[in-house]
């Protein structure tokens, strides 16, 4: 037992050491319960308890609970300690309240008193002890308590350093809680003047506060960034004596500096002020040069806090991003980093080299050490230093150097650890398509990924490179002969199954020229692999298997074969039973003509941001460089012929590439809000305009009508008329914007934008093609937008129009037809299934909505069906029992789920008013629904 | 800001836990388990820093006692190793040559060194005299008072 400090407690190290001394777990917890029996008693029973003994018991209570236990008692001992007089004991008070109190928000009540009282005292080590308490907990009470408190402590000329060290950092903590507490007006100035203090360490302390408080309010806080630079450019030209004891291993206060760089990190460059800009840089460019300087010691201690300031001074740097000089050579200092002996560092230089790439000063800087990340992508040690290096060559990666790294990139992926290939494959899937020039390098890229690590190959990667295909003629043929070959390898990936079976299905037409990949072979090579697939891989080959019944009618007889197997039209797997009888009944009955209509080509699919993107984004949030999003390529823009393609087969859903949610031969989508993009608006556009330029300026129609309407004016005022089309089907949406010009001189640099909250922006992807910038005298054009749902939302983006009209700049926000509702697809079902479903729903409050309103327009009935038709649900007559009432019910359909929804609607005539009640798996779905609907009546 | 500190030995029990965010005691205990599984893993020459959930870890071994704080995406990694060496050398000035006994024994006195380091998750005082000399006073303060003895149950309590 190792001698006791100061005013040890030796029946709590005789304790400890029997602890340390039992043989096994049973025997340790026998005798903490022994223990816990004999405190029990001693709190309980002995009144003469004195202020050590006392302190000794919670103080084995506190070791105790450290070692895992639960403690449910010796809280009010703990309590009475915080009041003694003597300083060991209230300390030991405060220290088991610390650590044991977050969970008992009763005691805190009690404690506040004894806390106050400790904060008025004129000894500051007690003071101390109660603002670390207050930190310590650092709940709203506390705040609540305290929170007048504290700001005075801080600024007041009498307190003392020490406690103003703790008294800002207790401030921050109970700013993190509570937001309000901090006062503002002259107390803005007096706490930013705290930069100036003369005691480092409470500079140190008020710049975390600082920070803190500019994230919240920065303009308010302005003026800290010149007292920053100036209190940044004294440290580091000091020489290392300069600072006493705040040089650290002969690095002048490195805390400080960090800190004062990280502040500075909140604002952009000063540029109104050209002084401090300028001192800013020569600050940076200080800590660069030292960086180059020899080290003034050997110890890693000193290493690592001179270059922890210059990291924090490269960010800084990144973050403005505006000195192309500073950024180079900060992109070249880790250059050196790179090859450094220290692992730390290394991993660090790769991390930030991630950000500088994304910078357009520096961009080819950082590619200049491509040959240096691959080594150290293929030889490093350490799998997070690794996969740092993967990262980096993904954010240096652009046209020029593209083949070469994801051929490097695809060369590790065989040997790759297991915890980094699924996020590589991502990587790899989108370099690939970002960058290719050529689409048959794309394919040969994505079979690759396939062959070498299959299993780490998402659905989202495989349904990609099927979208490409489809969309692209030229590659159509490669890809055919590509996926025949790599079918050939005697084992091959139930993923290449897949992508082959789809691609042959579609274009296999294009090689059967070929007797070496005739017909009759491309079937025996996919069926050769249908036995070791899964049913999913299954079903989509019999979808191929059809296909190949119209693309090639001698092979009939041997496909109808394969359906008519027990396997198969008797299989145990529903989804292939009905496949295998419905497809072989498809082509014994079906002419040739309904089998070619029926099973045409796909169409092409809307232009659209990588799902793949979507994915990687969701695994490592903010780690993608922002400009992928932007500069995402997709697919080619679809031709009008492939309109009415699509509108045709409804057979597959093009959602879903396995056709698995609806299967092929289900009847066609009957949904009334999947109307051919007719051109029936065109009258309206052609008034001459000369008739409405008398009318009122602005005639904005109504954002909400569009909720239950698909198709009409949007938006018109004297200058111009924004007409609205649109299709939806399942999470997808097309929308014709239409502009026509009224007015008979152009409109010059007219723009239109889609503004997305963030919310929406995460939710909803939205495509849209750009249109000409000038629309001229009396002339329309159309605008695509092309939209898909990925999670539900609120409300609905609106799309900004600017323009310049005889010279004066115009600016028009419009909502876009574009609310939740619109990816309803209508579910018929009877009144037995409508009353399970509701009563389901209901058992969960979160899954209800409900609102009461007031009618703001007549009560008619018609109107009212009218609008819940166009709503988007299936109206379900005769269900409720009041004919009145309205009930329908209604899918929404999102990228990755699909929510039922089922609604009620109770107008009461007598009270003009309306109860509304939506039911649906998903909250924030019921609620949303709830508000767009409630709005209409 | 720092959200925890955590001192464990090679053995994988915990010697010390210091948390600047509020959880529940299961979380902790989940949280807890979780990194000594994952740092007791890891090689002498990989790198000290990890990516964790949305954190990060920076940890290092001092003789038999890990030191493993984790931080946030904002904070530097190579600062808070040295936060880290500042609380050992403090230890070490402190017990003389410090050893994991003697962080086992005065687990409180471990505690009290912390916060007059850190605060809230920041660091408060990075100089070493001057926590030094907090500590000392405080000690002093306990020696003003009456010295135990008297009343303490030899080997009873």
């Amino acid at each position: 037992m190792p001698a006791v400090r100061g005013d040890g407690m030796r029946g709590l190290a005789v304790f400890i050491s029997d602890i340390r001394n039992c043989k096994s777990k049973e025997a340790e917890i026998k005798r903490i319960n022994k223990e816990l029996a004999n405190i029990r008693s001693k709190f309980k029973g002995d009144k003469t308890l004195d202020g050590y003994q006392k302190k000794k018991y919670v103080c084995k209570l506190l070791f105790i609970f450290l070692l895992g236990h639960d403690i449910d008692f010796g809280h009010m001992e703990a309590v009475n300690l915080l009041s003694s007089n003597k300083y060991s004991e209230k300390q030991i008070g405060y220290l088991f309240i610390s650590v044991l109190v977050n969970t008992n928000s009763e005691l805190i009540k009690l404690i506040i008193q004894s806390i106050k009282n400790d904060l008025a005292s004129r000894n500051p080590i007690h003071v101390n002890l109660a603002l670390q308490c207050i930190a310590n907990i650092g709940s709203r009470e506390m705040a609540e308590a305290f929170g007048n408190d504290i700001p005075k402590l801080l600024v007041s000329g009498d307190t003392m350093d020490v406690v103003k060290q703790s008294a800002a950092l207790c401030l921050l903590r109970l700013f993190r809680t509570s937001q309000d507490i901090i006062p503002g007006g002259e107390w803005t100035s007096r706490i930013i003047h705290l930069l100036n203090d003369q005691h480092m360490g409470v500079v140190t302390a008020a710049t975390s506060l600082i920070d803190a408080l500019v994230k919240k309010n920065p303009e308010e806080y302005k003026g800290c960034v010149s007292l920053a630079v100036s209190r940044l450019s004294r440290i580091v030209t000091a020489s290392y004596t300069d600072l006493q004891d705040y040089t650290y291993y002969f690095v002048p206060a490195p805390w400080l500096s960090v800190k004062l760089l990280r502040l500075l990190q909140n604002y952009t460059p000063p540029a109104e002020d050209p002084g401090v800009r300028g001192r800013l840089n020569e600050c940076l460019e200080t800590i660069l040069n030292k960086a180059q300087e020899p080290p003034k010691s050997k110890k890693v201690q000193h290493s690592n806090a001179k270059n922890a300031v210059l990291f924090e001074a490269i960010s800084l740097i990144i973050h403005n991003d505006s000195e192309a000089n500073l950024l180079v050579r900060a992109c070249n200092q880790l250059g050196q980093f790179l090859s450094n002996r220290e692992t730390n560092l290394r991993y660090l230089a790769l991390e930030s080299m991630c950000h500088l790439a994304t910078s357009e000063f520096s961009h080819e800087a950082v590619k200049k050490h491509q040959e240096v990340v691959i080594l150290s992508m293929k030889m490093e040690k350490d799998v997070s230093v690794r996969q740092q290096a993967v990262d980096l060559l993904y954010a240096m990666c652009d046209k020029s150097n593209a083949e070469e790294i994801v051929q490097e990139m695809l060369n590790y992926l065989e040997t790759a650890d297991y915890s980094i290939r699924e996020e590589m494959v991502l990587k790899v899937a989108i370099l690939a398509e970002k960058y290719a020039t050529d689409y048959t390098w794309y394919v040969d890229v994505i079979l690759n990924l396939i062959r070498i690590a299959g299993d780490y190959v998402s659905e989202e990667v495989w349904y990609r490179v099927i979208q490409i295909v489809i969309n692209r003629d030229e590659v159509q043929g490669y890809a055919a002969k590509t996926v025949f070959e790599a079918l050939q390898a005697p084992a091959c990936h139930e993923n290449m199954v897949k992508v082959g079976g789809y691609i042959l299905g579609e274009f296999g037409n294009l090689i059967a020229g070929d007797q070496r990949s005739s017909p009759a072979v491309q079937f025996q090579l996919l069926h050769s692999k249908y036995h070791l697939c899964s049913p999913m891989t299954r079903a989509l080959l019999l979808s191929t298997y059809i296909k190949f019944i119209n693309l090639f009618p001698e092979i009939r007889t041997q496909v109808q074969e394969v359906f008519k197997q027990d396997s198969n039209l008797r299989s145990a797997d529903a989804e292939l039973q009905q496949r295998a009888s419905e497809y072989l009944q498809l082509s014994i009955i079906a002419s040739s003509d309904v089998l070619a209509t029926v099973l045409e080509e796909m169409p092409a699919f809307p232009e659209r941001e990588s799902s793949i993107l979507a994915v990687l984004k969701k695994k490592k949030p903010g780690r993608v460089p922002e400009n992928d999003v932007k500069e995402s390529k997709s697919p080619t823009p679809i031709t009008a012929s492939n309109h009415n393609n699509e509108v045709n087969t409804s057979v597959t859903n093009q959602a879903d590439l396995l056709g698995l949610s609806t299967p092929p031969t289900s009847q066609p989508n009957n949904s009334s809000n999947t109307g051919v993009l007719l051109d029936a608006l065109g009258d309206i556009y052609n008034k001459p305009s000369n008739n409405v330029s008398a009318q009122n300026s602005s005639w904005t129609t109504d954002p909400k009508k569009f909720v239950c309407k698909n198709n009409g004016v949007l938006f018109e005022n004297e200058l111009i008329q924004i007409g609205v089309k649109s299709e939806f089907r399942q999470n997808l949406g097309r929308l014709g914007l239409f502009y026509g010009n009224k007015t008979n001189s152009p409109l010059q640099n007219f723009v239109p934008a889609v503004i997305l909250t963030n919310d929406q922006a995460t939710k909803l992807s939205v495509q849209v093609k750009n249109v000409e910038p000038t629309l001229e005298a009396g002339a329309q054009i159309q605008q695509t937008i092309n939209a898909e749902c990925i999670d539900d939302y609120t409300d609905a983006p609106s799309i900004s129009v600017s323009f310049v009209y005889n010279d004066a700049p115009q600016k028009i926000t419009v909502k876009l037809p574009l609310t939740l509702n619109k990816f309803f697809e209508p579910t018929e079902m009877n009144g037995e299934s409508f009353f399970a479903r509701w009563k389901n729903l209901g058992n969960a409050n979160q899954q209800r909505s409900q609102k009461i309103f007031k009618a703001t327009q007549p009560m008619d009935l018609q109107a009212s069906r009218q609008k819940m038709v166009g709503f988007g649900m299936q109206l379900l007559d005769g269900i409720d029992p009041n004919p009145d009432n309205f009930v329908c019910a209604g899918i929404i359909h999102m990228r990755s789920q699909q929510v039922g929804c089922l609604l009620r609607l109770e107008p009461n005539k007598n009270a003009q008013m309306y109860r509304l009640t939506v039911r649906s798996s998903k909250e924030s779905v019921s609620v949303e629904i709830c508000e767009l609907l409630a709005e209409q009546f | 800001m720092m959200q925890f500190m955590l001192l464990f030995s090679r053995q994988g029990k915990l010697r010390l836990q210091k948390w600047y965010v509020a959880h529940p005691d299961k979380l902790k205990k989940k949280i807890t388990r979780e990194l000594i599984t994952t740092i007791l893993a890891r090689k002498p020459k990989m790198c000290s820093f990890l990516e964790w959930r949305d954190l990060k870890i920076v940890y290092k071994r001092y003789a038999s006692l890990y030191f493993c704080c984790a931080i946030e995406q904002d904070d530097n990694e190579l600062l808070t190793l040295e936060v880290i060496h500042r609380y050992v050398e403090l230890l070490d000035k402190y017990f003389g040559s410090v050893c994991e006994l003697d962080i086992i024994f005065n687990f409180e006195k471990a505690y009290f060194i912390l916060d007059e380091l850190m605060l809230g998750g920041e660091i408060q005082e990075t100089s070493k005299k001057n926590v030094l000399k907090a500590i000392a006073a405080q000690d002093l303060l306990q020696e003003e008072e009456t010295p135990q003895g008297f009343f303490d149950d030899h080997g009873l309590g």
